[in-house]
């Protein structure tokens, strides 16, 4: 039985952990290390690790860290952040990253999506779009790059079509409105995109607590449930505070559905 | 010693740190003359079948895995694509595999009547069926381990596997045959039990 998978999603920005609200207020965490050394004693099922500063200071990933990063960890990682080209995504699997995850690269240039599932097989190719309404009416979904501030013009649902044509292997959809209010996830967002996607779906943004994943899991089934204040911060002064939930609290999501 | 094969590809430090904190001695190398030191061998993977083998081919070590593997029955751990070049073929690609076993490497769709819910890849923690608790399962509950993959080792014998998963087929997710072995899993990435089949490889006699 295939398990959905629960997923603390963390933001680096020039090698520290923050934690935002609607992509912005970043709030300083901590050592990313030190994090990931909290999350392999809680047995985390995956971890992904962004790097905001990369892409905006048009900056090569930083290998150092990722490498760091990848040897401390005992679960899955899925990295992005900076990744422009092929050997940019050679580089970092080889440092021991299991998913590479591509965003305003794959984006504005969605062929590079092919070429990298060809070389390294889809499973390893995963397509992050951060998205929220806009518009006059704010009452249209549409994808941002550059975190939150670059309009993509284009229908998301073409472009969601064509990463999957072109290999990717999995979707991860960022809800900037959401990002950081623990008003639980946007099922508006999701109910938009689910329909179109044929390869496994993450969902980040908005999740307070084990009810907000039981509910998304309950309505889209299988999942990937990602989030970032549940897992780093507590409280209504947001005090940073690392945690993950226990084999019963996972228990209790799982118990609405039927595994497959 | 034991010694984790760098070929590009897979995360030789994951297995370094928990072999070092298992207090198992162990080197991370991709030098052929100094594999063939090795007692034990682990090789990871984490690509596409063609990518592994052009890798493979590029640090010239065809020729000494097939010696140490082969000739000299050093025991040898394969994980995820690194289990999946020991077949023959895989209809990922068009490269030839190691052909340590008489297998081929199939698309898990393709056997399956796949309801939409078996979408690929198959990703995630999935459960698992031991048949056979000897070597390096020993000790190994029927529990989840982390999969990441499309491709599915399509065995030929059926005493080669070792435990099965099912993702709208069921298929061979840890295989032996004599001193070769397999996990399409990722042992390395999953955590206790993952680490306790490492260390059972580890300790083989």
């Amino acid at each position: 039985m295939l398990r959905p998978r629960i997923i603390p999603s963390l933001l680096i920005n020039e090698g520290a952990l923050v934690k935002t609200i609607n992509f912005a207020n970043e709030k300083y965490l901590g050592d990313p290390l030190n994090t990931v050394r909290i999350f392999n004693e809680k047995e985390v099922d995956e971890l992904i690790i962004s790097d905001i500063s990369a892409t905006t200071n048009k900056s090569e990933p930083n290998y150092q860290l990722i490498s760091d990063i990848a040897s401390e960890c005992r679960m899955p990682i899925c990295y992005g952040g900076g990744i422009k080209n092929i050997s940019h995504i050679e580089k970092i699997i080889s440092l021991g990253v299991e998913k590479v995850a591509l965003s305003s690269a794959a984006i504005n240039n969605p062929e590079l999506i092919r070429d990298a599932s060809n070389i390294l097989g889809s499973q390893s190719i995963v397509v992050v779009l951060d998205m929220k309404k806009s518009g006059i009416f704010k009452n249209k979904f549409r994808i941002y790059t550059h975190r939150g501030k670059k309009l993509f013009k284009e229908n998301p649902i073409n472009l969601i079509k064509k990463i999957q044509e072109l290999g990717a292997g999995e979707l991860v959809i960022n809800s900037i409105d959401k990002d950081g209010t623990r008003t639980g996830y946007d099922h508006e967002l999701i109910s938009y995109v689910k329909e179109h996607i044929k390869i496994p779906l993450t969902i980040i943004g908005g999740c307070d607590n084990k009810y907000d994943m039981k509910s998304a899991i309950e309505k889209f089934g299988l999942l990937g449930l990602g989030a970032g204040s549940l897992f780093v911060l507590k409280g209504k002064y947001r005090a940073v505070l690392i945690q993950y939930l226990n084999t019963k609290e996972k228990n209790f999501i799982f118990s609405s559905i039927n595994l497959i | 010693m034991l010694y984790i094969i760098n070929y590009g590809l897979g995360n030789v430090r994951s297995f370094y740190n928990i072999f070092k904190e298992l207090n198992i001695p162990c080197k991370i190398s991709s030098n052929k003359e100094e594999l063939k030191k090795a007692t034990k061998l682990i090789l990871p993977g984490v690509g596409s079948f063609d990518w592994a083998m052009e890798r493979i081919k590029d640090y010239s070590l065809i020729d000494t895995l097939h010696n140490l593997v082969i000739e000299e029955k050093i025991p040898i751990l394969g994980v995820c694509v690194g289990m999946q070049i020991m077949a023959k073929s895989s209809e990922e690609g068009v490269s030839e595999g190691l052909g340590w076993f008489n297998s081929k490497i199939k698309k898990l769709e393709k056997d399956t009547k796949l309801k939409s819910d078996y979408i690929l890849p198959h990703m995630g923690w999935n459960s698992i069926k031991i048949l056979n608790k000897e070597s390096i399962l020993d000790n190994i509950q029927d529990s989840y381990f982390y999969f990441l993959h499309s491709y599915y080792f399509d065995t030929v014998d059926k005493n080669e596997v070792l435990a099965l998963s099912n993702y709208g087929v069921e298929f061979a997710v840890a295989i032996q045959k004599d001193n070769i072995f397999g996990v399409q899993f990722h042992p390395e990435k999953s955590h206790k039990q993952g680490i306790k089949i490492l260390k059972n490889f580890a300790n083989l006699k």
